[in-house]
């Protein structure tokens, strides 16, 4: 390989999408023009469990603009939902949702009817209209009163090493319970979907972070194949997890569309937000941590219940940090899902490993308490060098290097370890800490590269951007591999048409599309070199592949800058009217071999005022090894993102189910509660920005997730810190304080 | 000068003929030869004299983005709908409905307002600014360079609510210290959490001086 230059990864370039944002020009799911499309409004069941007993729709079909009210009556049929297999998501165990399809409810706020007419206004009138009487059946919605029924999931199987419950054997050891809310995704962008049927062919706008997924749904669902199923997302408005599958409002625009013979547009409204489009499961969890006088952890059980619908099981890694976090020999984990009258929660950022280190990062600090131990001295007294759960190395590790820095930038050597003895006026002052482990893998990936006769380079991955920017580092990734100028790049993505690309979820596609990007790059480059040292007469046909550099759209000799040939050239030479290279990619043997794993450290300063409760975050340093830094300003942008989810999780987010009716009371962003601007403390986000040798040729690692991990912990810890008040069940509201 | 463009639909309804005129000339009914059943059957239902009544439209003069519209609007229509579904302008975004998350954020003769919570009809004669007017031609506002250069979004879909609020923030004298932005932009959800980015971008188009 050629010595390239100095090249721009790394570079804090501006997003390349950033001027279609700022200018309102980048076009979400309910934005596309699509030529006579309907207005569709759902109409969703207000009782937890039972059938439909009654269902009148005459008045809303005679109201003014109506084409139609779509109900289990008169709906066009999804062939998938007649076969068991084609109604798994083989995501999660189970039958999904049946939209439309029988008289009967499975939770609250499953649609019942989906009223169409000419404009808006109409049909959300007509929605009105719509009366339903429901045959109640009892519901059961609290997980706490449904834990017997809880079962092995059947994707997340216990585990333990060494010795089951070896931490009661340990001389200072401690049994505590944790418990985290529903959280919601809340997106800005309400979901939505317009659906258009063309024959038998099917296009959906809307808003996923996997094209290639959402089409295989949709595929699987209504027996269509590949070709006849396209979807259509370019931009997302945020999602967090939210957009990992086909959800109702898509399939009810896609059969009100098939029924009045229109493209029919749909959007959710906020308060359908809360349950239509999966949540964060609540947790009950109970940690044992059991240690030696100097802290070595003897033992760690981590047992954890979440919720699930009846309909399907959802499984997330809520115990997976604790597994791979310390070293320890003996080690047991039970996880449990209970089936409840709700609908299927899904991913939501962090997933699992988020809910589950709170309940082990908390543990650990009520375990350097009992031990007289400084909590990130006891961290690394149980630092581990391997993988604990398989005993494999880690890809990389620079955790230790986390808290060395994290420690000194906060100022963690003044910190008074006794609780409550700091104050400033009304306000007790407390500091904690937390650390965070989640996976960095790679999946396979495809990108194909066009090199255009005017120099210009055209990637098409059918990758997502719900917020990353994703668009932006893989320009950055293909310049540095082709030697094209970023500003002649254009990365097409959002579209299930392009070359497949797994999931934008789990941290992964810097590593997985990330790389796949290079090596298609660097394939086209290896084209362009051969095309110039094989062409006949070529300043450079004796030149060793190795002493040719390329930058800026053109082959340069090393030793002389002066010889210089352009891929405009190239191509023209050759009577190309393009070039185009595309490249699969997984990685190789070395990536099962090895562990992958981002790390953080994450220290915390809150204020509690001593009269009311009321917790400030003040102060935030966040140290995080997620491998090479891509982009220095995107990257920054995603960890402040965690931190404020972090601060949401901590403080204020919860979404209340009233068991009695089975529903979310506080379904509104003025009841549901997330930070503002106001809420934002002073934030230092610092990287390690060492590059990981075996994920990705890039040496990216995982990073939209890992600054969240743990981060609600190092909250907690401070509260207790500064208060003396231990709170173990989140969110940490001024009730539980005072 | 702002151009006289109509709005949609084109030709105002007026008050002054009778319904059965208006539901002869509206485009629904001219459009019934050519549409599938449903659409037949919701037309014939609409000859109900009662349900005409529904039809029944306001004039509406409002200036866009230096476009002056002559629009029919329904009483029932939000500022925001008339915007997104009628106007196009797609750039001013829907996060709630309810006046909680401020993505839909308009000026209106000059001042910050959700336009989820106006009926379009409460803006007659008044002047509209969107995410899509502030740019002057191809040359960004200084507040939309600065959320780029602070990369003051992620996702994106509170931009336009979060800039045209952050303009207003500096033309009201909200802008004075760190704090003071903070609390006067705490209207505006971002759920990607990047309000950091955007209080600097906003102390950097204060400090700059520049006219927003």
């Amino acid at each position: 390989m050629p010595k390239q230059p100095k090249g721009v990864v790394g570079d804090p370039m501006h997003r390349v999408d950033g001027r279609l944002k700022v200018t309102g020009a980048a076009r979400y799911a309910a934005e596309h023009p699509v030529a006579g499309v309907k207005h569709g409004v759902l109409v969703t069941s207000t009782v937890a469990r039972g059938r439909i007993k009654q269902l009148d729709t005459a008045a809303a079909e005679k109201a003014p603009g109506v084409l139609a009210v779509v109900t289990y009556r008169n709906s066009p049929k999804v062939p998938g939902y007649s076969d068991a297999k084609a109604s798994n998501n083989p995501r999660v165990e189970g039958q999904e949702i049946k939209i439309f399809y029988d008289d009967q409810i499975h939770f609250y706020n499953q649609p019942v009817a989906l009223a169409i007419a000419e404009t808006l206004e109409q049909a959300r009138y007509a929605a009105s209209l719509v009366r339903v009487a429901y045959e109640q059946q009892p519901h059961q919605t609290d997980l706490a009163a449904n834990l017997s029924k809880g079962t092995e999931p059947k994707k997340e199987k216990d585990y333990s090493r060494g010795q089951a419950y070896a931490y009661r054997t340990a001389p200072t050891h401690l049994e505590q319970e944790y418990g985290t809310p529903i959280q919601v995704h809340n997106p800005l962008e309400m979901h939505a979907a317009i659906a258009l049927w063309e024959g038998n062919k099917l296009t959906v706008y809307n808003k996923t972070q996997a094209p290639k997924l959402a089409q295989q749904d949709l595929m699987r669902m209504f027996q269509l194949p590949e070709e006849n199923v396209l979807v259509h997302s370019p931009f997302v408005g945020g999602a967090f997890g939210g957009s990992s599958r086909i959800w109702p409002q898509e399939t009810a625009a896609i059969l009100g569309a098939k029924h009045v013979g229109h493209p029919v547009k749909l959007m959710l409204r906020r308060e359908q937000e809360f349950n239509l489009v999966g949540y964060r499961p609540r947790s009950m969890q109970k940690m044992g941590l059991g240690a030696s006088a100097d802290g070595a952890l003897v033992g760690v059980t981590h047992e954890a219940f979440g919720n699930s619908s009846q309909y399907e099981q959802f499984a997330e890694r809520i115990v997976h940090p604790t597994k791979s976090a310390y070293r320890t020999p003996n080690m047991n984990t039970v996880y449990k899902v209970v089936p409840l009258d709700v609908s299927t929660p899904c991913w939501t950022r962090g997933p699992g490993e988020s809910s589950g280190s709170f309940a082990l990062e908390s543990a650990m600090d009520e375990l350097a308490y009992a031990l007289k131990m400084d909590p990130v001295a006891l961290r690394l007294r149980n630092y581990a060098e391997t993988d604990p759960e398989n005993d494999k190395p880690w890809a990389s590790k620079h955790l230790r290097e986390c808290y060395e820095r994290g420690a000194a930038s906060f100022g963690w050597s003044k910190r008074n370890p006794a609780p409550r003895s700091t104050r400033q006026g009304d306000w007790l002052v407390g500091q904690g800490m937390s650390s965070g482990i989640y996976k960095s893998e790679r999946q396979e990936a495809t990108a194909k590269a066009r090199l255009m006769a005017d120099g210009t380079l055209l990637i098409q991955s059918a990758t997502a951007d719900t917020g990353p920017g994703t668009g932006t580092i893989m320009t950055q990734i293909a310049a540095d591999a082709s030697g094209v100028a970023p500003e002649k790049i254009r990365f097409e993505l959002g579209d299930s048409a392009l070359p497949p690309a797994p999931i934008q979820a789990g941290s992964h596609t810097a590593t997985s599309v990330g790389s796949v990007v290079h090596d298609v790059c660097v394939a086209l480059r290896e084209q362009l070199q051969n095309l110039a040292r094989n062409q006949i007469g070529s300043a450079f046909s004796q030149v060793p592949p190795t002493d040719l550099v390329a930058l800026n759209g053109e082959l340069q000799l090393a030793q002389d800058s002066s010889k210089r040939l352009s891929y405009v050239d190239i191509l023209k030479q050759q009577n190309l009217p393009m070039l185009e290279v595309t490249r699969q990619s997984k990685g190789g043997p070395e990536l099962k071999e090895h562990s992958g794993k981002s790390f953080c450290a994450n220290f915390v300063e809150v204020h509690v005022h001593a009269l009311t409760g009321e917790v400030r975050v003040r102060r935030v340093v966040s140290v995080v090894d997620a491998g090479r830094v891509l982009n220095h300003t995107t990257a920054r942008s995603q960890v402040l993102g965690a931190v404020v989810w972090g601060i949401g999780q901590a403080l204020m987010e919860q979404a209340v189910i009233d068991h009695r009716y089975g529903n979310f009371i506080n379904h509104d962003l003025a009841e549901y509660h997330v930070p503002v601007n106001a809420d934002m403390p002073e934030i230092d986000v610092q990287f390690i920005d060492k590059p990981d040798p075996i994920i990705s040729p890039t040496g990216a690692k995982g990073l939209g997730e890992i600054g969240l991990v743990g981060f609600a912990a190092a909250v907690a810890n401070a509260v207790y810190h500064a208060t003396g008040t231990r709170v173990r069940e989140l969110p940490i509201t001024p009730d539980k304080l005072v | 000068m702002a151009d006289e463009k109509p709005g949609t639909p084109p030709e105002n309804a007026g008050h002054d003929g009778n319904r059965r005129d208006f539901l002869k000339k509206s485009t629904l009914l001219t459009a019934v030869a050519l549409t599938p059943g449903p659409v037949v059957h919701a037309a014939e239902a609409a000859w109900d004299e009662k349900v005409a009544a529904a039809f029944e439209k306001v004039p509406l003069k409002l200036e866009v983005n230096g476009v002056k519209h002559k629009l029919s609007v329904e009483p029932r229509t939000t500022l925001l709908d008339l915007l997104r579904e009628q106007l196009h302008l797609t750039g001013t975004k829907k996060g709630c409905d309810y006046g909680q998350c401020g993505a839909c954020t308009v000026h209106v003769d000059g001042e910050r307002v959700n336009s989820c919570l106006r009926l379009a009809v409460m803006e007659d004669g008044k002047k509209v600014t969107t995410i899509e007017g502030l740019a002057n031609g191809d040359k960004l506002h200084p507040m939309q360079e600065a959320f780029v250069k602070h990369d003051g979004f992620q996702c994106g879909y509170c931009t336009p609510g979060q800039i045209m609020s952050a303009v207003a923030c500096i033309r009201e004298g909200h802008a004075g210290s760190e704090g003071e932005i903070k609390e006067y932009m705490s209207g505006n959800i971002c759920r990607c959490g990047a309000y950091s980015n955007i209080v600097a971008a906003i102390q950097d188009v204060k400090n700059g001086g520049q006219k927003v």
